[in-house]
């Protein structure tokens, strides 16, 4: 564990105490068995009041500007409880896009609502099967002064509880180059937006939002018209290790609960963790997950120094973190036997989120393809 | 041409013919749908006549003798009756824990009475059975399991708990690993039947993270089970319970995929991903895994082939092997098929997947199980370094 100064020591503990007391996965259980929805509005509110959905934003608008690595902090404690609220998505990465490409008006207007919880603002950039910008199709026209969107996005995430959505839209251009491309903030009582929710594995709010001829003025964009490509993949890395941290966290659970149950666990007249074979395979995993730790707290302080290092910490942080994520949840099942087969048990919350967030914003495969690329080979 | 082996080209004539007439064509291919551990047979006018054709042929427990309802086919009948079935995409139409594991059992175990109770019933495809092996604290060290079976004179009065158990909400019958004897661990185990119907019988379903209900936890409280159930000797069933385990993992050890998507792997890459110029999966290190996965599918069938054929001279020593190979095939083909899809590969409901896509999501994390049942990855590989490798632990 990173050496964290006395805000950031203070930052974990309170996020710790409150995800254990306030939103333990059993919290998580009882909204999905209610049925009632893909997260809990009052859990929202007390994160917001704590200020963490505020935590990217800087002070001039209302945030604390603790960075990612008070962020990483946060998201880590929530990763480990699979803790279902919008704050990786609106108060990470809306709010860095917003910092990064947004105009001061925008900031002013967007970054305070972010900051305080008041407005949810999502990401919608997915179109297809995986992740992958440049194949955006969804196109935003110019009309008038401002431009008319048509297409449809996927996998966006918290998206019928958000209030708005930064939209990637081609304005020129064909699928599969990434110049053309635009970023634009959209509402989400637009007229001509139709929302539905995605029945995920997870049972988190993923939408898919279908977009006929929605209208924008000039001022929705962000950054340059058709050059969203490159400053985007800045903000989608911050995100990607944002990902990275809410994953080791939840496999440090994973870790935790399964090593846990080897030491009570009896058969043989003795505990499981007592078998040699068990404990060399704790010894593996224990061994990876230091690795992916060292890489997600190396990612966040790049990101943080905005030097840059940051691109590639990002990859090896997203993809070390996904691979060490499957196999992490898949070993919590097997090591559990029968009992981590049944959904009254926790472990399958664990793998079906992770199955989701390993190809979040890119899996390790596509990852391990940026990598190989970006040194030339 | 030898007398047997125009014995045996007769009979694939025969065979021919006979399945020509009788297998249905709107089959065809089909029989993957017929798998499950707990065999609830499709339904249709189709599905009936074929199971009820080759049941009163004895052709759905071919190797079985003929007067308990089997087909009574020597080993290498067999392999050309399924020879032939395979040509015409047609298969078995008997499956489940009563004809791959509990009825070859009692054939060797049980006395003539139970087998002419029990096994022609299995023949006909009317009854089901679960195995009442594990408990909740008896798993992997399955000796240690509890349930009582104490003798009352004429029955067994039988007081437990079972845990795991496949098929038990659907099961007309239960072989059951039952505590006769608290002094011996081993040698204190009996085989007993118990007819589920039994009063003190409960069954409570349980629900698996793929969302389905395959298996049941089962208490007996006070149920009374005659004395003429018991398999074998008394304080005899560990040896029995080892060897129905035997079955049991050389059906798991040769098991294939039969629910979701079926494509090979390369062909859902393709669609899914697309390929580039060059006509490749364009994502080079997914498509290298395929290749991989695809290569270790092939040598794991040589092997069950090869295992079958050294099995003519004694038993072969890549037996132990086969339920692991297995469990890794399997597991490495549901998670690529959950990469493959993306984020269609992600859907537990809705319409915004196909059922396909659903079904591979919900096999993916179902078969997570292949590793865990029937003796675990862990204890698999306890016997393969123990038994066959002599390592033996440090004392
Ligand atoms: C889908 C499914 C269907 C099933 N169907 C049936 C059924 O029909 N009938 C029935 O009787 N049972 C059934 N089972 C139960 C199954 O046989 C047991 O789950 C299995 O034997 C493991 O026991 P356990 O769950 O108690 O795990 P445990 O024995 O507690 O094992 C937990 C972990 O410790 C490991 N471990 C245990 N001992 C050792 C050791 N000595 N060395 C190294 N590692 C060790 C295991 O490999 C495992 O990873 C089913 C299970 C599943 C998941």
């Amino acid at each position: 564990m990173a050496v964290l100064t006395e805000e950031q020591t203070m930052l974990r503990d309170g996020a710790q105490d409150w995800v254990t007391d306030r939103a333990p996965v059993s919290a998580f259980r009882k909204l999905r068995d209610s049925g009632a929805g893909t997260m809990d509005p009052a859990l929202w509110k007390e994160i917001a009041e704590m200020g963490w959905a505020g935590i990217v934003v800087p002070e001039e608008h209302g945030g604390s500007d603790f960075g990612l690595t008070g962020m990483g902090l946060v998201l880590e404690e929530m990763g480990k409880q699979l803790v279902a609220s919008p704050l990786f998505i609106s108060g990470l990465v809306a709010a860095t896009a917003f910092r990064q490409m947004g105009s001061a008006a925008q900031q002013g207007e967007w970054l305070p609502r972010i900051a305080d919880g008041s407005a949810i603002v999502t990401l919608a950039v997915d179109e297809g099967n995986r992740h992958d910008t440049a194949r955006t199709a969804l196109t935003a026209e110019a009309s008038g002064s401002g431009y008319v969107l048509n297409g449809t996005k996927t996998m966006v995430i918290d998206g019928m509880d958000a209030d708005a959505m930064l939209v990637l839209a081609r304005t020129s251009g064909a699928p599969g180059h990434s110049a053309g491309l635009t970023l634009l903030i959209v509402p989400t009582d637009a007229a001509g937006i139709e929302r539905h929710g995605l029945a995920t594995v997870d049972r988190r709010g993923h939408a898919k939002v279908t977009f006929s001829g929605v209208q924008v003025g000039p001022d929705a964009v962000l950054g340059e018209v058709g050059g969203a490509h490159a400053p985007l993949e800045k903000v989608l890395d911050v995100a990607r290790v944002g990902l990275a941290a809410e994953m080791l966290g939840m496999c440090q659970q994973a870790f935790d609960t399964t090593l846990a149950y080897l030491k009570t666990r009896v058969q043989f007249n003795t505990i499981l963790a007592q078998f040699q074979a068990l404990q060399h395979r704790m010894a593996d995993l224990f061994m990876e997950m230091q690795l992916v730790r060292s890489a997600v707290e190396h990612a966040v302080r790049e990101i943080d120094a905005g030097g840059d290092g940051a691109e590639e910490a990002a990859i090896l942080a997203k993809a070390m973190a996904s691979d060490f994520a499957n196999k992490m949840t898949r070993q919590m099942i097997q090591l559990h036997g029968g009992i981590g087969m049944t959904d009254q048990y926790d472990a399958g919350f664990y793998i079906k989120r992770s199955r989701l967030l390993e190809m979040t914003f890119g899996n390790a495969a596509q990852h391990c393809e940026r990598w190989a690329r970006m040194r030339g080979y | 041409m030898n007398v047997q082996d125009s014995q045996l080209s007769a009979f694939r004539a025969e065979a021919r013919e006979w399945l020509d007439k009788n297998f249905p064509k709107s089959l065809a291919h089909r029989g993957d749908e017929y798998f499950d551990i707990a065999p609830r047979y499709p339904e249709g006018e189709d599905w009936a006549a074929w199971r009820k054709a080759m049941c009163s042929k004895g052709w759905g427990t071919p190797t079985w003798p003929t007067e308990y309802g089997g087909g009574g086919l020597t080993r290498q009948q067999t392999l050309i009756l399924r020879d032939e079935l395979e040509k015409i995409g047609g298969f078995i139409p008997l499956t489940g824990i009563a004809v791959s594991m509990f009825g070859p059992t009692l054939l060797e175990y049980g006395t003539a009475e139970q087998k002419q109770r029990h096994i022609p019933p299995i023949c006909r495809g009317e009854t089901i059975w679960c195995q009442g092996y594990s408990e909740p604290g008896a798993g992997s060290d399955l000796a240690s399991l509890k349930t009582r079976a104490e003798d009352i004179g004429d029955n067994f009065l039988v007081n437990g708990q079972k845990i795991w158990t496949s098929g038990s909400m659907h099961a007309h019958w239960c072989f059951c690993l039952v505590r006769t004897d608290t002094s011996h661990k081993h040698e204190g185990i009996s085989f007993l039947l118990i007819d589920m119907k039994s009063p003190g019988v409960e069954v409570r379903p349980i629900t698996l993270i793929s969302g389905k209900q395959s298996f049941a936890e089962v208490f007996f409280t006070d149920v009374k089970v005659p004395k003429e159930n018991l398999v074998g000797g008394l304080r005899e069933g560990w040896t029995i319970a080892k060897r129905l385990m035997q079955f049991e993992r050389e059906g798991i050890g040769a098991r294939r995929m039969t629910v979701g998507e079926l494509r090979p792997l390369d062909e859902v890459a393709r669609e899914y991903i697309g390929t580039d110029a060059e006509g490749r999966i364009a994502d080079l290190d997914l498509r290298a895994r395929i290749v991989r996965h695809q290569m270790w599918e092939r040598a794991h069938r040589l092997t069950v082939a090869r295992v079958a054929d050294e099995a003519k001279t004694g038993p072969s020593e890549a037996t132990s092997v086969l339920k692991n190979a297995a469990s890794h095939a399997l597991q490495t083909r549901g998670e690529m098929l959950t990469e493959i899809m993306g984020f269609q590969g992600i859907g537990w409901d809705g319409d915004d997947y196909t059922q396909t896509e659903k079904d591979s999501m919900k096999q993916m994390l179902q078969n997570k199980a292949h590793s865990i049942y029937g003796g675990t990855y862990e204890v698999q590989a306890n016997i393969i370094s123990k038994r066959i490798l002599g390592m033996l632990d440090h004392q």
